[in-house]
């Protein structure tokens, strides 16, 4: 469950866990989240959370909302922002991944989201807040997935997608193996001595219509595969087949007549 | 029109290395220019049972239909190509034999599947779809996805709620708006495009956009576009080397040259002589 950490001068006043589909914060009592400053607006922001995704969503308060530094109108919440509401801050934390992990098999199956069950979940969720109406579809779909159970997911993995330097497909792999690089040096040619580095998970060889064959780089390691044309390449001297073939340090490649020699990178 | 010589089609379908089932489910028919992919959801084996219900229904309803009409025909009343209201046709079809297995047996309640299929005629492709399965197209060296998800996801990005960026890490990929078999109708959204001797068209499930960088898909299309099946098993393979954490099923279709309608009377006595 992810929470909010109300704090002022860096005092910890209180922690509020994001219970509801819709958390409002302002100045007036009736607020989920109160806070008596007269720089905070009597409905100031609404924090609207779908599975474990929070938005936060400024309600045309006065002064405005500012996370991390910057005044916002809709923000996608992560792990660690910071809500600044006058003197007042607002810590946001995700939910940690220990917490996950059970239900995580099931948390990318398909489902549907019935227009039916929306509209009528809208129309409920209109009913309670007096009427939102650009809110109303999140709460439609957090109603639908309360009633369903399934999803739980780490903000953490998410974390973990941020660091990659790559824009890894979400969700990260999770633990992708530190894999030595490798590389081609032309033995033989125009351009002998030149060297290749194999840092994409595809690079290709030789000419279209003479032979073109493929290296795959993968978890396992680096592969060499016929594409097309009579050429099939040779690796030490053998023709491989229409199969991958994997590739060991220091393989020499032939192809169309130019040797080629495989090695890895320290 | 048989198109066998004019279309090239491979296609891949796997479990991935997480789930037992194959829920996903993948159809062509070469000689109509069809292809039918449907990733199924449901408990138990219901998804597959939708996805397999999907395709089957789509494909072979559309062949009786093809057998005696052609997809360029005008129609009379509308004044319009039959292409897109037989498509129509055969997708809801579709929709009510799934809702009615779903709702006359209890193992099945609550399945569906997401649907996208292609039909190829007289120099264009009338892409049907529903869900979150795509439609990719590599033309000139550049590779674009065609069609739009139908996925809450989708829906927050046009709103502007969450950026491309953060729709990556998102949590809630797996919620579709709209799908096959889950309602007594559907409205399946259908767009038609000229298609270019050379295109590669690559229809997928989201086993395989979720797992592999648009930017890797369209390299793999790019550099093992010689040739297809082997491209669709690696397609297949990166999906799995991340992770294949669902189904993964792609189908690769390319233009080997134009194929214009035979519109005159000349071609209509060619085609009744054949």
């Amino acid at each position: 469950m992810a929470k909010l950490i109300l704090s002022m001068d860096g005092l910890v006043l209180k922690e509020i866990p994001l219970t509801k589909e819709r958390t409002t914060i302002g100045r007036k009592p009736h607020n989920d989240i109160q806070i008596d400053n007269l720089a905070v607006s009597g409905e100031h922001a609404v924090i609207v959370t779908i599975l474990n995704d929070s938005f936060l969503e400024d309600l045309g308060s006065t002064n405005g909302t500012v996370v991390n530094g910057n005044p916002i109108k809709k923000h996608f919440l992560q792990n660690n922002d910071v809500v600044e509401l006058g003197k007042y801050k607002l810590k946001f934390v995700g939910e940690p991944a220990a917490a996950v992990g059970a239900e995580k098999a099931d948390f990318e199956k398909t489902m549907v989201l019935r227009p039916a069950a929306m509209k009528a979940a809208a129309e409920q969720a209109k009913a309670m807040t007096g009427g939102a109406p650009q809110a109303a579809p999140h709460a439609a779909g957090a109603a639908r997935v309360t009633a369903s159970q399934h999803a739980a997911v780490s903000a953490t993995a998410a974390g973990i997608a941020d660091k990659d330097p790559r824009p890894a497909p979400a969700p990260a792999p999770a633990a992708r193996p530190a894999q030595p690089l490798g590389a081609i040096q032309l033995l033989s040619g125009n351009n002998a001595g030149k060297e290749l580095e194999l840092s994409k998970p595809l690079t290709t060889l030789g000419k279209p219509g003479v032979g073109v064959a493929v290296l795959t780089r993968r978890p396992q390691g680096y592969f060499i595969t016929h594409v097309e044309g009579a050429g099939r390449p040779a690796v030490n001297g053998q023709q491989i087949g229409a199969a991958p073939h994997a590739l060991k340090d220091h393989d020499v490649i032939e192809l169309a007549g130019v040797k080629m020699e495989f090695f890895l990178k320290a | 029109m048989d198109l066998t010589q004019t279309l090239e089609i491979a296609s891949c379908t796997d479990p991935g290395m997480v789930r037992s089932h194959n829920e996903d489910s993948v159809a062509a028919d070469a000689a109509n220019g069809l292809v039918v992919l449907a990733d199924g959801m449901g408990g138990y084996n219901a998804g597959e049972v939708a996805s397999g219900m999907a395709t089957t229904v789509i494909v072979t309803e559309m062949q009786q239909v093809l057998a005696s009409a052609r997809p360029y025909d005008v129609d009379p009343r509308t004044s319009q190509e039959i292409a897109a209201r037989l498509l129509r046709e055969q997708v809801l079809k579709a929709n009510s034999s799934i809702y009615q297995a779903a709702q006359s047996q209890a193992q099945y309640a609550g399945m569906g599947t997401t649907l996208v299929v292609c039909l190829f005629y007289d120099n264009r492709v009338l892409v049907a779809h529903l869900g979150d399965s795509r439609v990719y197209v590599l033309r000139d060296g550049k590779f674009k996805q065609v069609t739009r998800d139908h996925s809450l996801l989708q829906e927050q990005i046009d709103s502007g709620l969450i950026t491309l960026e953060q729709a990556k890490n998102a949590q809630h990929k797996n919620l579709v708006t709209r799908a096959l078999g889950i309602d007594p109708s559907v409205e399946p959204e259908m767009h038609e495009y000229r298609t270019k001797p050379g295109d590669i068209y690559l229809l997928c499930s989201d086993g395989l956009c979720d797992m592999v960088d648009d930017d890797d898909i369209g390299m793999a299309l790019q550099a093992l576009g010689g040739n297809l099946k082997l491209c669709a098993q690696q397609l297949v393979q990166m999906a799995n080397d991340n992770g294949g954490r669902d189904n993964v099923s792609v189908i690769l279709v390319r233009v080997l040259r134009e194929y214009p309608a035979a519109r005159g009377v000349m071609a209509k006595v060619f085609a009744w002589l054949k």
